[in-house]
């Protein structure tokens, strides 16, 4: 009676399952789309980790029906209200020997894979080129090891599409205004590291993942077959806007990367000639603008307003609106302010950049001092140690 | 909860007793002090259940709608910290103050002066704690891992406050661990060994055990934080030499003992429980005992599991990760003891059982999940993703509280001499199972598809499980008012209970009246252990 019973209840369940999995769009849903599971990524490593991920999900798997079976078919079969008497056995040497030995050899096959694995991670030798990663509240900075390329990678998701005041996009929070360019077929070692608190890099398609730490640099590498835009996010909290500090990795040719390289090095080139010409107040309030929105607004806000106690109004504040704050000014912006959020940007920003955002700060908001901050001004602070 | 069911019983007193605030503020009884433990834990569980509900509702769908992210940053701390500390740390202990003393036929606990204040010192502790989100600058917005720096240097003004309220709550730990060995060392009834003490009785000796050996390591770490913040020290300042990662160390150190903390009397109530409905004795006595002693062992062994991305060297990853699945063995174990112990009963499905299976099923699936993430290439994917979130909640919420609160459905009787209204119970046991699964599941898919923890706002591709999840956390939340509804019934009135409500329940806490009079075994009980009792040859 209860075995034609259970029998109707597998068949079902199997119907069931089967109509699930092979449903075209649930299988590409499952398998391929990562909506439901981890993406197979389009790096060797990868898509050895994405095997691991499966053998050891489908073991489990195992291992729950099995315990599960048993217990549910207990419960049906042994209800005291069909009648059910108790046994009176309590233990049993041999099955409770066994019930240790066999988990414990599924774990030593689980393990061996994983050491394999987990070594060809470790092994970072033989890098073709080297990337430094860094780390900021609330941002990612590149840099190309040998190149003179860095930059950093902001956050390009406009502001009215969090509020909601307009639809949001296809990559809304996964887009950044300047990637990291990386070659094909060419094994990077990534350097990680912070500038403030612990970030963390992670990019699913590469199964990259690890830490950004202030005063470490942790290694890892990868190796991406595929052309094609990855993207990430950090994932360890680092603050208020670490949901929003996204990783964006456009993966090119090698030949595509070199014609990439080669017109960074050209902007950078132009950049250095900003930090050696004069400026009019007007050109350093556009640049200063552009800057302020896109490294200081995150904690001072828009309108320069802060959020005290932990980030200070610039508006109206003794260091950015009075002629013997200035000198603070210059010296806090180009080198932070210890024990507090306030992070150095004279090794990070341009001369240029940091004279245009500190004229901005001095005339805007209402903090009129007509004050013009030369990048030469910022040039000669700035210790030779820079 | 049980103050009708005193006046009978007074004539035992040793002392004038107390009326209004005064005796619960004086009380030096084990029954009484229980019962402010569990009143306590009940009401952090709302405040940190409706903070989930707020970060639930800022999820709901994509884009920041209801909170700024510094707000919800300050959710997400307090909530992990207040259930945590607030909520199920002291569900057991006022469990095993009502309890223990009942089980090992002891008059009351070994220190009941210390017993009061280790309670005092929790709404002292979490008052101080709520009391940083109104303060300048806002509460602790870390995460309840507070890793530095992020909890020293650039964390807001209120921190100090934070740390003087862990310190309070690790004391108030430390000493009610103290009593609780003292307790069952000492006070059981004679013919009682050690290996004749009721599953909850060890769990909980083991558990306290364990709370000695970190809580004092919690209380050093937030110390050396203090000292950064305030002292100039430099522990986990790189700029001053320091080590962020030292931090993490420490904190994992007492952190996953903590998470043992957290589980181990919840295998004792599911030990207590099973063999009852199942009329049973319970299956491996012995390897149970012995499985949560090793599970307690290798705790204090796999605390980098937690950090399996900061850059450990090869050797240390390999470690940590064979140690961590290494666990899963005597866990295993102890699954397999209750199936056996239902296999060939004779199962009844009353409320506490309900709790009771669901636990065992649903910590199985946070079992297996953890199982995933000690691969250490494969949590290289998961780490820090809602695959984690739903992971320890699968041990925590659908786990620990739920046998937290089978062990409430199966004591209430005791407590207050009614029966909880099992139909109500029904309800709220099936309302609980929907909400918390349709909470946690789809937290595994988000996870996988990418989505990190800690975060107030999320790419489109993972709106449909948190849309999910944030319809079960309210279900969820909302019908644990049904469980105030039922114990609130149950204090009133209802079906009386005999002193031994359960049919097939065991243990000297069923041989006294129901209600339990506030003093009892004055002298100590008669025991029979279980292998020589009549009803369970």
């Amino acid at each position: 009676m209860t075995g034609a019973w259970l029998n109707r209840i597998l068949h079902a369940v199997l119907w069931i399952s089967v109509v699930f999995f092979s449903h075209p769009l649930l299988a590409k849903n499952l398998y391929g789309d990562s909506s439901l599971n981890l993406p197979v990524g389009v790096t060797h490593m990868s898509r050895e980790v994405y095997s691991l991920h499966m053998i050891i999900f489908w073991i489990c798997v195992v291992i729950a029906v099995v315990v599960f079976g048993v217990m549910f078919w207990s419960l049906v079969r042994y209800r005291k209200s069909k009648g059910a008497r108790a046994a009176h056995f309590h233990e049993n040497t041999w099955v409770e020997l066994l019930w240790t030995a066999i988990p414990l050899i599924i774990l030593v096959l689980m393990a061996i894979p994983a050491t394999a694995t987990l070594q060809k991670i470790y092994d970072t030798s033989e890098a073709e080129m080297d990337v430094m990663i860094t780390g900021h509240q609330w941002r990612w900075h590149y840099e190309y090891l040998g190149q003179d390329v860095s930059f950093f990678s902001n956050l390009s998701t406009p502001p009215e599409q969090i509020s909601g005041a307009e639809q949001k996009g296809e990559n809304y929070l996964l887009e950044v205004d300047q990637p990291l360019v990386l070659p094909v077929d060419t094994k990077v070692r990534l350097l990680l590291t912070s500038n403030d608190v612990i970030h963390s890099w992670w990019v699913p398609q590469l199964a990259v993942k690890k830490d950004a730490i202030p005063g470490f640099v942790n290694e890892n590498w990868t190796k991406i077959d595929e052309p094609g835009i990855y993207r990430g996010q950090c994932t360890e909290l680092c603050g208020r806007l670490h949901g929003f500090m996204p990783i964006t990795v456009k993966a090119v040719s090698k030949e595509e990367y070199q014609l990439w390289l080669s017109e960074q090095k050209q902007q950078a080139a132009e950049k250095a000639a900003g930090n050696e010409r004069e400026w009019t107040l007007a050109d350093l309030m556009t640049q200063g603008e552009s800057v302020y929105n896109t490294y200081c607004a995150a904690c001072h806000m828009v309108n320069g307003q802060g959020i005290p106690p932990a980030f200070p109004a610039l508006a109206g504040s003794l260091v950015a609106s009075t002629a013997e704050g200035r000198a603070t000014h210059i010296e806090r912006v180009l080198y932070g302010k210890s024990g507090t959020a306030m992070a150095a940007f004279g090794s990070t920003l341009s001369a240029a950049d940091i004279a245009a955002v500190i004229t901005y700060e001095r005339n805007a908001f209402g903090n009129n001092t007509g004050d013009i901050i030369q990048p030469a001004e910022i040039k000669k602070q700035l210790k030779p140690t820079e | 909860m049980t103050s009708n069911s005193y006046s009978s019983a007074t004539e035992h007193a040793h002392e004038p007793q107390l009326r209004g605030l005064k005796r619960w503020l004086l009380t030096t009884n084990h029954k009484e002090i229980g019962t402010l433990y569990l009143i306590f834990s009940l009401t952090m569980f709302f405040i940190g259940g409706t903070m989930a509900l707020v970060i639930r509702a800022e999820l709901f769908q994509p884009g920041l709608q209801l909170v700024q992210p510094e707000f919800f940053n300050q959710m997400t701390t307090m909530h992990g910290l207040i259930m945590v500390f607030g909520a199920v740390m002291p569900a057991f202990v006022g469990l095993a103050n009502w309890m223990v003393p009942l089980q090992i036929g002891a008059p009351d606990m070994a220190l009941p002066r210390l017993n009061n204040f280790s309670f005092w010192l929790l709404p002292l502790a979490f008052s101080l704690l709520l009391s940083s989100l109104f303060m300048e600058g806002g509460g602790p917005n870390f995460g309840w891992t507070f890793y530095a720096p992020l909890s020293t240097t650039y964390a807001p003004p209120s921190t100090n406050f934070f740390i003087l309220s862990i310190h309070l709550a690790g004391i108030s730990s430390i000493l009610g661990a103290i009593n609780i060995i003292a307790t069952i060392l000492n006070m059981r009834t004679p013919a009682m060994k050690l290996m004749d003490m009721p599953l909850f009785v060890w769990t909980w000796l083991i558990t306290a055990f364990l709370l000695l050996a970190v809580m004092p390591v919690l209380a050093g770490v937030v110390t050396m934080m203090l000292l950064d913040i305030n002292f100039g020290t430099s522990f986990f300042n790189a700029a001053g030499g320091g080590d962020p990662v030292l931090f993490q160390h420490l904190f994992w150190f007492f952190g996953h003992p903590e998470v043992y903390i957290m589980i181990l009397p919840a295998f004792g109530i599911a030990s207590m429980i099973v063999p009852a409905f199942a009329r049973k004795r319970l299956f491996g006595y012995r390897s149970m005992v012995y499985a949560t002693a090793s599970i307690a062992i290798l705790s204090f062994v796999v605390w980098a599991h937690h950090m399996f991305t900061v850059g450990l060297p090869l050797a240390a990853q390999l470690f940590f990760m064979y140690a961590t699945m290494l666990i899963a063995v005597p866990t295993g174990v102890k699954v397999f003891n209750w199936v056996a112990t239902l296999f060939h009963g004779s199962i009844s499905f009353e409320v506490p059982m309900l709790f009771t299976l669901a636990f065992i099923v649903q910590f199985t699936i946070g079992g297996l999940s953890g199982v995933m993430l000690a691969i250490v290439p494969a949590d290289y994917q998961y780490h820090d993703t809602y695959f984690v979130v739903a992971h320890f909640h699968y041990v925590l919420v659908p786990g620990a509280v739920f046998a937290i609160i089978a062990g409430v459905y199966y004591w209430l009787p005791k407590w207050t001499g009614y029966y909880p209204d099992e139909t109500l119970g029904r309800w709220h046991f099936w309302l609980s199972v929907i909400g918390v699964n349709l909470t946690f599941f789809p937290m595994h898919f988000s996870g996988l598809a990418g989505m990190p923890r800690r975060i107030p706002d999320y790419a489109l591709q993972f709106a449909d499980f948190n849309l999910l999840s944030s319809l079960g956390g309210f279900l969820f939340g909302l019908s644990q008012l049904l469980l105030v509804w039922v114990v609130v019934r149950c204090v009133r009135g209802g079906k009386p209970a005999p002193d031994n409500p359960w049919e097939g329940a065991e243990g000297l806490e069923w041989t006294v009246p129901s209600p339990a009079p506030l003093h009892t075994f004055s002298t100590p009980p008669e025991f029979i252990p279980e292998r020589d009792s009549p009803s369970r040859a």
